[in-house]
C-alpha cells in the first residue's frame, strides 16, 4: 500500500536510468529536502542547529568521502581524520595568507590541497591490500598530525598552534548566525552528495566496485588500478578536505589538530561500517548515529535520571552507545542503510507476503 | 529466524524512538525569577579527571555553602548543572550551546576549565554576550580588555607565571645576570594550553641571555621516556613541568629513573597539588610548583564548607579532598563568581543576572583585604581588581614545595616582568583585533 507501482511505467530511457525511479521514493526525498532547507531553519533551536546539526552534516560529507574509499573502491583508509586537518589547514592559510580571497575558493583550494596529500599517501595502495594499506593510512594519519603540531608555517606562526579562523564573507555577505552556517553547510554537503551519487553510478564507479570485489579480475578486463585506485583516493580526500574546512571554519570558528586525531579516524571507519559500506545513505545514517545518538543518550539520560553526577551518565552513555552498535551489528551486520533497503523492499510489497 | 529478526528490529526502533522523546522533552527549562543559573562545565573521566572534578567540586561546594547558610545571594538560590566535556573540544561547545540559555536570563558566566574550549568559545560567547572566566589559564591575551570584552583570565595568566618563574630562578642563582648561559626545558603538553608560554619563553631567553628547549609531550603524556632521555643528553639546569592531568606526575617518575634534582623542577601551577604528587611518591619529594593562592584547610570559609556542606552530606567530593590545591582553587571560582554576582546586585538590583550585567561586574570587581576577611578567605585568596584594560587583576604568584607530605610555601610574592608581558599582551591582542576585524573599545 505504501509503494503503490502500479501504473509507474517507465517511457524513456532517462526515465528508466533515473537515480530515483520509484515515485513514492522521489516524493519522499523531496519531503526530505524540504524539511531540511525550509521547516529546519525554522522549526529547530540554535541548540539543535549548531552543536547537532551542522556537526552531523560535516561528518556525513566526511563519511560520504570514506565510504567511497573503503565502501565503493575496497581501499580501507584509517587516515581520513588527518586528510580533515590537512582540508582545515590548508582552508586556514589559503583565506589568511591570500588577500581577498573567497571563502568558497578556499574551501575548493583546500579539497584540492587535500586531494593531493591524499594521492601521495594513496599510492602504496597499488603495491598493498587491505590491513596493510590500513596501516599505511595510519601512517599517513600520524604523520599528517605531527606535521602540524611540529612545523609552524602551518600555524602562520601563532603562538599557541590554535588557530581563530578569519570571519566568513561570501559575495559581501558576512555568515555568523547559525541560520546562516547551517544553509552554507547544507549547500555544499548536498552538492558533493549529489555529485557523489551520480560518480558511484557511473563508469567510475563501476570500476571501483569491480576493484573492490576482485581486483585481478577487473585488471584483466581492462580497468586500470593505478587510475582507478588513485582517483577513488583523490575523490575520497577531496571530500575530506572540504569536511575539515567546513569544520574549522563553520563548526569551532577554531583550527586545531587536536580535533583530527586518531580517535576521529577510527569514528569516521565506524560511522561508515555501521551506516553501511558502498552506500550513500549509509554514510548519513552512519554519522546520525556516532555524532548524535551520544549526546541524545546524554540529554535522555538527564532527564530520566535528574540529579545522577555526570561521570555516571558519561559512562552510561559509553554504555548504552557500546551496546546499541552491537545491537545493531548483531541485527543487520551490513549496516543501517541495508536496514532500510529491506525495509523498503518488504514495503514495496506490503501487505502481500512475497 | 526472519520473525526474530524483525521483532528485533523494530524493538532497536522503539528504543531510538524514545530517545528522541527524550531529547525533545530534555530541551524544556522551567525556572522561577529566584534562581540563579550556573553552568558548570566539568571533566570527571578522562586522563584529567583530578583536576576538573576537584575544581570544579570546589566551586559546587562554595555554591553550596552559600544557599545552606546564607539562603543564597542576597536571597536568589544558586542552581547549576554539570555538563560533561572530558577536555574534549567540541564536547564543550555542545555543553556550552546547551546549557548558555538555561535560568530566567541565560547563563551569566562560563567557566570552560580548558584553554582549548575557551578558544573555541571566544566568538560564540561574545556574540552571545556571555563572559567566559579562565582563571588562572588561557587566553593569555585576554587580559587586554580592550580586544576580548567577554575573556577573563582572572588573577594571572601564563606569560606572567612563566616571567615570574625566570624571576625565581634569578632569585635562587644569585641575580639576573647569572641567568645567561643557563639551559631551561619547557616540557609542555601538546595541546593549546601547553603550547601557550612558548613565545613568552622565547622572549625571556632573548632578553636574559639563557637557552630554551622546548620539548612537547604528546598527550594524555603517560609514556615520556623518550622525552627524558632528551633532557638527561641535553642536562638542563632547571625542567619546567607545564603538564596537565596524568602527564604531570609522570615527570616526577622519570626525574627520579634519570636522577635528575627534583627541586630543579619548577611546575606550572596546574600541575601542583596533591592530585599529581601522591601517585609519584617519594619520587616527588622536592618538587616545586607556583601557585596563586594558599593551600591546606585552615581558612575559615574551607572549614565551613566540610561544616556545613559536608556533615550533611551534601558536598560532591570525597571530603578528604577538601584542602587540596585543586579544590581551593574551585573554591576561589566560587567566590569570585558570587562577588561579582553582589557586585551586579548592587547595580542591577536583586535579580537573576545576565551575562552583559556580569560582564560588567566582572570588568570593576575589587575583592579588598577586608571583604576577604569577611568571606573567611583571608590567606586563601589575595585581592583582586579588575578593570577594561585589565582582565588580568592580580599578577603575582608564589612557589610552593613538596616536603613528602603536604605543600609549604618556599618564597614570598614573587611579581612578574609586567612590563614585558604586558607589551607582549597587547601586541598579541592587538593582531588578533586584526585578524578579526574587532575595533579595541577605548577605556577610560
Amino acid at each position: 500500500m505504501v509503494y503503490r507501482e502500479s501504473g509507474q511505467f517507465k517511457t524513456t530511457y532517462a526515465n528508466d536510468m533515473a537515480m530515483f525511479p520509484i515515485t513514492q521514493d522521489r516524493w519522499g526525498l523531496t519531503v526530505i529536502i524540504v524539511i531540511a532547507v525550509v521547516v529546519v531553519p525554522v522549526v529547530a533551536s540554535n541548540y539543535w542547529i549548531t552543536s547537532l546539526l551542522i556537526p552531523f552534516l560535516i561528518f556525513a560529507l566526511a563519511a560520504l568521502g570514506l565510504n567511497v574509499l573503503t565502501g565503493y573502491a575496497g581501499q580501507l583508509s584509517l587516515g581520513h581524520a588527518g586528510f580533515m586537518g590537512v582540508g582545515a589547514y590548508a582552508a586556514y592559510n589559503l583565506a589568511t595568507r591570500i588577500p581577498d580571497m573567497p571563502l568558497l575558493l578556499s574551501f575548493l583550494g583546500a579539497g584540492l590541497i587535500t586531494t593531493v596529500v591524499g594521492m601521495l599517501f594513496g599510492l602504496p595502495s597499488l603495491r598493498i591490500k587491505g590491513f596493510y594499506l590500513a596501516v599505511a593510512t595510519l601512517a599517513a594519519q600520524f604523520i599528517i598530525e605531527w606535521a602540524f603540531s611540529s612545523i609552524g608555517w602551518f600555524s602562520g606562526g601563532t603562538a599557541t598552534m590554535t588557530l581563530d579562523t578569519p570571519p566568513m564573507i561570501i559575495f559581501g555577505y558576512r555568515i555568523h548566525t547559525p541560520r546562516q552556517r547551517y544553509y552554507l553547510t547544507l549547500g555544499i554537503v548536498m552538492l558533493l552528495t549529489l555529485l557523489a551519487k551520480n560518480l558511484v553510478r557511473s563508469q567510475v564507479g563501476r570500476a571501483w566496485m569491480a576493484m573492490r570485489d576482485m581486483d585481478v579480475a577487473a585488471e584483466a578486463m581492462g580497468i586500470r588500478p593505478l587510475t582507478t585506485k588513485l582517483l577513488a583516493f583523490a575523490i575520497s580526500s577531496f571530500y575530506a578536505g572540504v569536511a575539515g574546512a567546513l569544520y574549522g571554519f563553520v563548526f569551532l570558528t577554531s583550527v586545531d589538530i587536536t580535533a583530527f586525531e586518531l580517535e576521529r579516524s577510527f569514528r569516521l571507519l565506524f560511522m561508515v561500517i555501521i551506516g553501511g559500506l558502498g552506500s550513500i545513505l549509509g554514510s548519513f545514517l552512519g554519522a546520525a548515529f556516532i555524532v548524535l545518538l551520544p549526546i541524545l543518550i546524554n540529554n535522555a539520560a538527564t532527564l530520566f535520571v535528574g540529579t545522577v553526577p555526570t561521570n555516571l551518565i558519561a559512562n552510561i552513555e559509553l554504555m548504552v552507545f557500546g551496546g546499541l552498535i552491537i545491537f545493531f551489528l548483531i541485527v543487520e551486520p551490513y549496516g543501517l542503510a541495508r536496514l532500510w533497503h529491506t525495509t523498503k523492499e518488504k514495503l514495496r510489497l506490503w501487505p502481500f507476503p512475497h | 529466524m526472519h520473525r526474530g529478526k524483525g521483532v528485533a528490529i523494530w524493538c532497536g526502533m522503539a528504543m531510538l524512538t524514545v530517545l528522541m522523546a527524550g531529547v525533545a522533552l530534555a530541551q524544556q527549562p522551567a525556572d522561577p525569577n529566584k534562581e540563579q543559573f550556573v553552568p558548570i562545565l566539568i571533566y570527571r573521566t578522562g586522563p584529567y579527571a583530578a583536576g576538573g572534578s576537584g575544581i570544579m567540586g570546589g566551586f559546587m561546594d562554595y555554591m553550596a555553602l552559600l544557599n545552606e547558610r546564607d539562603g543564597g545571594i542576597n536571597g536568589i538560590k544558586l542552581v547549576w548543572e554539570e555538563c560533561e566535556t572530558a577536555y574534549n573540544n567540541d564536547r564543550g561547545v555542545e555543553c556550552y550551546e546547551r546549557l548558555k540559555a538555561k535560568g530566567v536570563k541565560g547563563a551569566p558566566v562560563v567557566n570552560p576549565l580548558s584553554t582549548g574550549i575557551t578558544y573555541a568559545l571566544i566568538d560564540r560567547a561574545t556574540n552571545d554576550k556571555i563572559p567566559l572566566v579562565s582563571l588562572g589559564y588561557g587566553r593569555t591575551d585576554a587580559t587586554d580588555g580592550r580586544v576580548f570584552p567577554y575573556v577573563f583570565p582572572l588573577i594571572t595568566n601564563y606569560w606572567n607565571q612563566s616571567s615570574a618563574k625566570v624571576r625565581y630562578i634569578a632569585q635562587l642563582s644569585g641575580g639576573e645576570d647569572k641567568l645567561k648561559g643557563k639551559k631551561i626545558v619547557n616540557l609542555h603538553l601538546n595541546v593549546p594550553y601547553g603550547k601557550e608560554t612558548i613565545p613568552i619563553w622565547d622572549k625571556l631567553a632573548e632578553k636574559f641571555g639563557f637557552e630554551v628547549k622546548h620539548l612537547a609531550v604528546p598527550p594524555p603524556g603517560l609514556d615520556q621516556k623518550s622525552l627524558w632521555l632528551q633532557i638527561r643528553e641535553y642536562n638542563p639546569d632547571w625542567v619546567v613541568n607545564r603538564n596537565w592531568g596524568v602527564s604531570c606526575t609522570e615527570p616526577l617518575r622519570e626525574a627520579a629513573r634519570i636522577g635528575f634534582p627534583r627541586d630543579k623542577m619548577l611546575g606550572v601551577w596546574w600541575c601542583g597539588s596533591e592530585e599529581d604528587v601522591f601517585p609519584a611518591g617519594k619520587s616527588a619529594k622536592g618538587y616545586m610548583t607556583t601557585n596563586f593562592h594558599g593551600v591546606g584547610r585552615d581558612f575559615p570559609v574551607i572549614e565551613e564548607i566540610i561544616d556545613k556542606v559536608y556533615t550533611p552530606g551534601k558536598g560532591n567530593l570525597p571530603v578528604t579532598r577538601a584542602g587540596s590545591v585543586y579544590y581551593n582553587r574551585g573554591v576561589i571560582h566560587g567566590i569570585i563568581t558570587a562577588e561579582a554576582m553582589r557586585l551586579a546586585h548592587q547595580k542591577f538590583g536583586v535579580a537573576p543576572i545576565s551575562g552583559e550585567q556580569m560582564q560588567w561586574a566582572l570588568e570593576n570587581l575589587n575583592i579588598t583585604p577586608e571583604r576577604i576577611k569577611e568571606i573567611g578567605a583571608e590567606g586563601l585568596m589575595f585581592p583582586l581588581k579588575t578593570s577594561c584594560k585589565d582582565h588580568e587583576g592580580g599578577g603575582a604568584v608564589r612557589i610552593q614545595q613538596w616536603d613528602g607530605e603536604k605543600w609549604v610555601s618556599v618564597s614570598d610574592w614573587i611579581k612578574p616582568y609586567s612590563d614585558l608581558v604586558r607589551a607582549e599582551v597587547e601586541k598579541s591582542a592587538a593582531q588578533y583585533a586584526k585578524e578579526k576585524g574587532i575595533t579595541p573599545r577605548a577605556c577610560n
